[in-house]
């Protein structure tokens, strides 16, 4: 509002502009007379999502721990501190890394590839969509149990398919070394779908001459596809990838459900389990507090240059 | 380059395609098993009597002797009231998140003004926000800064068919309503966008004010997209689990919603009774995947939209 009043003034320095024609203009300005209904969604969110940043920042630089209340006179970074000489915190990143680089790769190249594969114009295409998508519609609770069974050293499928093979058994879960594989693998089965319609939209959006044109050269599908299409759905991978990266930072949910407990499956202890471990089981608000600022830090630096891309594409 | 045109060698095309074709369909049912067989195999788990779990093959159904609804029975009588948590809680959440978003996402794309990209932007980072940053303050406000459940609950006991403990939900509501109008927010103003600007500019020249072009044109026009995003964000509601385990916490609360009983659920010092646990995961699911078959389209819209 500041700036819309003293452009005005400026503008018209020598006239007086009596207050009720002023009041009248700023009245009838599109900003004002949106704001009924923006302002209140606007600040309920922003009170929810930029009040809880704001705060759990600032008492990050606390020492606010257990039942005390957080000291807001002695700000420093002792816990950022904590945190990269802690060998749980360290093991943690890297935990997170490996999730985040693996889901969101995998699942991409299988999604484009199901994509693919749908667009040759399959028969019951829809049906088999929804067949491929269903997991997304299941809450990471439920996925999570799912794949305990699915996993299970005695019982489990997967180990029914590698000893008929003849192969010993695996312990999917319980082994810390592939737990990690595990659980990247369970992710992939409930998000390659959601990576498959968002390429097949990409796919749809294609003029149909363009294949018809590599056709037509001779070239084989697979080429045409590698050369041809693939570059041009560099918006779809990108926004997708956004997607999946955001969520590998987060988490929390498919975690916990594999054990019930605030300690994950050993292996597999990422950041966001680390963070919700060492607030509400620890009462470690400040401790836990930093941890989530670096959460957000990261997550940040995935959305921003997107979200600057996607401005510079003036598709905002 | 130099070779001739295609000829139509009927016989060759045919065998070409037919084997491409082979492949591929084989492909589609693999994949098919590959999403299908663990929920297959939670369902008949499910159906099973313990030893027929430990004793036959984890994907093929046991008859007879073997089959039993007593897993299912015990899990849905442990669920029941956690049931109507859920449903207590997405319901309203849902609607009034959809009706915020859809006020949101107009004022934002059918009204021009000046500034309205950093508002954009910083709805859009809301969506993206990982929740582990704002748990610690959420918990904090709502136990001891408004303790809105406490001074609910006398309210609540008095309303027919409500409990005293209802009142619980009511926090996790406003929490759920909070964080979900990035998200539906987005998704209305991806449809705004969309209508051609014709359709408001007509009404605008004749004097309709905002409210009535909002009331009379655009929400007539938007009621697909509603279905779009209520069935989006109450699955997303439903599913939720971080935000119900910070404010209700313990799975043995009388205000947990379902998703917070299921990863304890069947457990014991022997380990997990997996007859109870998938017949619970299985009950858990089945409102969102019933949602989700009869509205596959939209839920796939909402998906779709949400990445850009």
């Amino acid at each position: 509002m500041a700036t819309k009043d003293s452009a005005e003034t400026t503008g018209s320095t020598a006239e007086v502009v009596d207050w009720k024609t002023k009041l009248k203009y700023v009245l009838n300005d599109d900003f004002v007379r949106s704001l009924p209904f923006w302002g209140i969604p606007f600040v309920i969110m922003g009170a929810a999502v930029y009040g809880g940043i704001g705060y759990t920042v600032a008492i990050s630089f606390t020492d606010y721990q257990g039942l005390s209340e957080p000291d807001f006179s002695s700000l420093d970074f002792e816990m950022y501190q904590q945190a990269f000489a802690s060998e749980a915190f360290l093991q943690a990143a890297q935990n997170n890394l490996v999730l985040l680089v693996a889901f969101t790769s995998i699942s991409l190249v299988l999604g484009l590839f199901l994509a693919i594969l749908l667009d040759q114009d399959i028969r019951y295409n829809e049906t088999i969509q929804t067949i491929y998508l269903m997991p997304m519609a299941l809450s990471f609770v439920i996925t999570a149990q799912l794949w305990l069974w699915m996993f299970n050293q005695d019982f489990g499928i997967l180990n029914l398919i590698l000893t008929t093979f003849g192969l010993p058994a695996v312990s999917w879960i319980g082994n810390p070394q592939i737990a990690l594989g595990s659980v990247i693998f369970a992710l992939i089965w409930q998000f390659s779908g959601y990576t498959m319609v968002v390429y097949l939209a990409g796919l749809q959006s294609l003029p149909d001459d363009q294949f018809e044109a590599a056709r037509v050269d001779g070239a084989s599908t697979i080429r045409t596809y590698v050369r041809v299409i693939i570059p041009q759905l560099k918006e779809a991978s990108v926004s997708a990838a956004v997607v999946l990266m955001v969520f590998a930072l987060k988490a929390f949910t498919f975690l916990y459900s594999l054990t019930g407990r605030y300690r994950p499956p050993t292996g597999t202890d990422i950041l966001a389990t680390l963070m919700v471990r060492e607030a509400f089981r620890d009462a470690e608000w400040a401790y836990s507090a930093a941890i989530a600022t670096m959460l957000l830090l990261m997550a940040l630096g995935v959305i921003a240059p997107y979200l600057y891309y996607q401005h510079r594409q003036g598709s905002l | 380059m130099s070779q001739s045109r295609p000829t139509f060698d009927t016989a060759s095309l045919v065998e070409d395609v037919s084997l491409t074709r082979i492949a591929q369909y084989i492909l589609v049912v693999v994949f098919i098993g590959f999403f299908l067989v663990p929920l297959e195999a939670g369902f008949v788990t499910a159906l099973k009597t313990n030893e027929a779990v430990a004793r036959s093959l984890p994907f093929v159904p046991s008859l007879g002797d073997g089959f039993t609804l007593e897993n299912l029975e015990f899990a849905f009588n442990q669920l029941r009231d956690s049931f109507v948590n859920s449903l207590l809680l997405a319901l309203p959440a849902t609607i009034v998140n959809v009706l915020l978003a859809s006020m949101a996402a107009y004022g934002l794309t059918m009204v021009n003004w000046r500034g309205q990209l950093g508002f954009l932007i910083l709805f859009l980072i809301g969506i993206f926000v990982p929740y582990q940053a704002v748990i610690v303050p959420l918990a904090d406000f709502w136990n001891n800064i408004f303790p809105i459940a406490e001074m609910l609950a006398p309210t609540f006991a008095a309303i027919p068919l409500l409990a005293e403990y209802h009142s619980d939900l009511v926090p996790l509501i406003i929490t759920d309503i909070a964080y979900g109008i990035p998200i539906c927010t987005i998704l209305f103003r991806s449809y705004y966008n969309s209508l051609p600007e014709s359709l408001v500019e007509a009404a605008k020249i004749d004097g309709a004010s905002i409210a009535k072009i909002y009331r009379r044109i655009i929400l007539p026009i938007s009621k697909p997209m509603f279905g779009v995003v209520f069935i989006y964000q109450f699955t997303q509601i439903y599913n939720e689990f971080l935000f119900a385990f910070t404010l209700i916490v313990a799975a043995d609360a009388p205000a947990a919603p379902v998703t917070l009983l299921i990863p304890s659920l069947g457990a014991s010092t022997s380990g997990i009774n997996y007859g109870i646990r998938m017949s619970a995961a299985i009950l858990a699911a089945l409102p969102t995947i019933l949602l989700y078959v009869a509205f596959a389209e939209q839920f796939a819209k909402g998906l779709r939209t949400e990445s850009g």
